[in-house]
């Protein structure tokens, strides 16, 4: 039961006054600009925009400015600001196939058209502290060497070639916005990778570790993943034809997955696909393994009962500011709940106790 | 597109569009009433309150049929322009415009479900003249009786049936605007 | 159009402020900030899907003189820019079209351009070149 109670406002109001205070912190240390965030917290910067499911820069850097660096807290300050905004319409479907790559590597093939062009990675370094980025410095400029104008092929386009790997076609139906209607069950594939590239990634990371250490095995490798930036298109009904509107950064990962046929489909290799915002690789490597855990039942592969392939608990789960939403509020105020529980077990004491005093006496 | 098409649209867009649907707003809640809303302006044959309720409650989400009293290339470059609203057929629409004979039949429009009432029709009814007299209203939001100018009884009294399902009417002429919800009792003079 | 989108707001401030013109014009639609949900396709290839959404800002206006009608949409939520690319694109359908063409679209696509290939080139220098050992036993 839900009893409003009043009181606490002045409390309130300093704990906020506070919290500003805090979140500047020593006013002897300069303050940070939302530039600086974006420019130099740009992962941190990229999965807000990820899952916040808005693609901003600015704002995303002044939403963690605002959370004091709590990214979830951040999230949730974009998905607050997203609600407010008019939908003007939607993209046509963006073509990862002309991406303007940064980085683009594959596990599966040394000599892809296009080349293994690693770009601003953290994969080959030792994880050793770099105490120099303690001291302010200039930075060296990166090298640089001709520049490759033509789009870089995806590689799964080489195994379509010989009908070793499931074809994806083209299908320009409008697909399903989980923003507008309630997420029901058995939801489609559309449904579930808008969940999973708005979905916490530290959740999706977990859900794909565990189909790799056994929880629904779909031995995946990464077929392919790229980095770079695509322009977004939308039809405008008074130009009457379709303009680029924008340019947003995307990770793209294509997982490659071993699978022996079952009933309905010949031993091939499938797909598992993940894009998200931004650059956010361990996201969408995740994401891939996630979609293909989940396409069990398509593939006419056997449920194993793994969680991974249980698409209601995934989808119902992912989201971390519905959870947190949820998870935080047994924080607040219960008084109420708890008198009624506390009132409960002192009757249920009462009852046991006197039954126990009437055994005893006879 | 037309340049014509593109006027007619508000002249200060939040504070515009929060008095049309406050005026849209007070009309439904108070069934019979008669409200004034103006502010935008398209082509004939759309009223004045026609064009401004729906610059005030349509968008890309919300598809909308256009009767044939009222689907000219110049309404639909108008509707495009300023709403974006996608215009379909009777069956797929949330909002329809158009004159009552135009509009017919009613069965053509959705009701809603069991589950979501709320995925049903609201049907902008363009009139000649609206006016405080005629059919009787009563029921939630009128306290003791409302009169308005209907084009007809039976229809709506059937609509009344289809509770907790059924269409939402909204009445226009010129600058002037009525509602009729599901849930109002109509009886004839 | 596209061109102006993809621009950063600060750019296109600074063709427009050296091309120095300021036309009278009507607002047909003021700048509005909104999202556009941006879709993906399944496999790169597939069935589109929803990702999440971007912000734009879009306006409509016309020209007092002449009265050209230029529309703007463009990235972000900067609602100068989105009057100054309005307004950029009615004048191109005005007899100043060249002058435009050649002090603000030509220069900005060039910079978008050169900016373009700074990052395309680093990116080629991070191309792996592979060789093979030579193995004793061929």
């Amino acid at each position: 039961m839900y009893v409003a109670v009043k009181g606490g406002e002045r409390a309130i109001d300093n704990a906020h006054a506070w919290l500003a205070e805090e979140r500047r912190g020593d006013t002897g240390v300069a303050e940070l600009s939302i530039a600086q965030i974006r420019e130099q917290l740009a992962l941190a910067v990229n999965r807000v925009m990820a899952e916040g499911s808005l693609y901003d820069p600015d704002l995303a850097a002044l939403a963690i400015k605002q959370s004091r660096g709590d990214l979830i807290e951040a999230i949730f300050l974009i998905r607050a600001y997203r609600t407010t905004l008019p939908r003007i319409g939607n993209s046509n479907p963006v073509d990862t196939g002309a991406m303007a790559c940064d980085r683009r590597i594959s596990a599966t093939f040394k000599d892809a058209p296009g080349g293994q062009v690693l770009g601003p990675t953290f994969d080959y370094t030792h994880r050793l502290l770099d105490f120099k980025l303690a001291a302010e410095g200039e930075v060296p400029a990166a090298p640089t060497t001709d520049p490759r104008r033509d789009p870089t092929p995806h590689i799964t386009e080489f195994l379509n070639r010989d009908g070793l790997i499931e074809t994806d076609t083209p299908d320009d139906s409008t697909p399903p916005d989980l923003t507008r209607e309630p997420l029901e069950f058995p939801a489609n594939r559309a449904l579930r990778l808008q969940s999973l590239t708005r979905g916490d990634e530290g959740f999706v990371l977990g859900m794909a570790y565990s189909t790799q250490r056994g929880y629904g095995r779909n031995h995946p490798f990464v077929g392919e993943m790229r980095v770079g930036r695509v322009a977004v298109e939308m039809d405008i009904p008074e130009l009457g034809f379709a303009i680029e509107i924008g340019e947003v950064q995307l990770t793209e990962c294509e997982t490659v997955n071993q699978f022996t046929g079952s009933k309905t489909e010949p031993p091939q290799f499938t797909r598992g696909y993940g894009l998200t915002f931004g650059h956010c690789e361990r996201k969408a490597i995740s994401m891939a393994l996630v979609d293909r855990a989940l396409r069990w039942e398509e593939l006419g592969e056997d449920n194993v009962g793994a969680p991974a392939q249980d698409e209601e608990f995934v989808l119902s789960h992912s989201d971390n500011i519905q959870a947190t939403g949820f998870l935080e509020h047994i924080k607040l105020p219960h008084y109420v709940d708890f008198q009624s529980e506390l009132e409960l077990v002192r009757k249920l004491r009462a009852e046991v106790a006197a039954s126990t005093r009437q055994e005893a006496a006879e | 597109m037309d340049a014509t098409a593109l006027t007619g649209g508000f002249a200060d867009t939040p504070v515009d569009a929060a008095r049309a649907f406050r005026a849209a707003m007070n009309a439904m809640a108070r069934p019979g009433r008669i409200e004034s809303l103006s502010g935008a302006s398209a082509s004939a044959p759309m009223s004045p309150a026609a064009a401004t309720l729906l610059l005030t409650l349509a968008d890309p989400e919300t598809p909308l049929y256009l009767a044939p009293s009222h689907d000219t290339p110049g309404l639909r470059d108008w509707l495009t322009f300023h709403t974006n609203a996608p215009l379909v057929g009777a069956k797929d629409a949330e909002f329809a415009l158009g004159t009552w004979d135009a509009l017919m039949p009613l069965d053509a429009y959705r009701i809603g479900t069991a589950e979501y009432p709320d995925r049903s029709a609201t049907l902008i009814v363009e009139c000649d003249a609206l006016d405080n007299a005629g059919a009787t209203l009563t029921g939630p939001g009128i306290q003791t009786t409302e009169r308005l100018s209907l084009p007809e009884v039976a229809a709506f009294q059937a609509n009344r049936m289809l509770f907790p399902l059924g269409l939402d009417f909204y009445f226009t002429a010129g600058d002037r605007i009525a509602a009729l919800p599901r849930t109002t009792k109509v009886e004839a003079g | 159009m596209g061109l102006l989108a993809k621009a950063p707001a600060e750019a296109v401030a600074r063709y427009w402020s050296a091309l120095d013109r300021a036309p009278a014009f009507e607002w047909l639609r003021r700048p509005e900030v909104g999202g556009v949900m941006v879709r993906g396709r399944m496999g790169g290839t597939g069935a589109a899907f929803n990702m999440g959404e971007m912000t734009v800002t879009r306006c409509t206006l016309k020209l007092g003189a002449g009265g050209a009608v230029g529309h703007a949409y463009v990235q972000g939520r900067d609602k100068a820019k989105a009057e100054q690319a309005a307004l950029i694109d009615a004048l191109m359908q005005t007899d100043a079209a060249a002058d435009v063409q050649a002090r603000v679209l030509r220069p900005l696509a060039g910079e978008l351009t050169a900016a373009r290939d700074t990052r395309a080139a680093k990116a080629a220098a991070t191309k792996v070149e592979f060789f093979t050992m030579v193995r004793g036993e061929d």
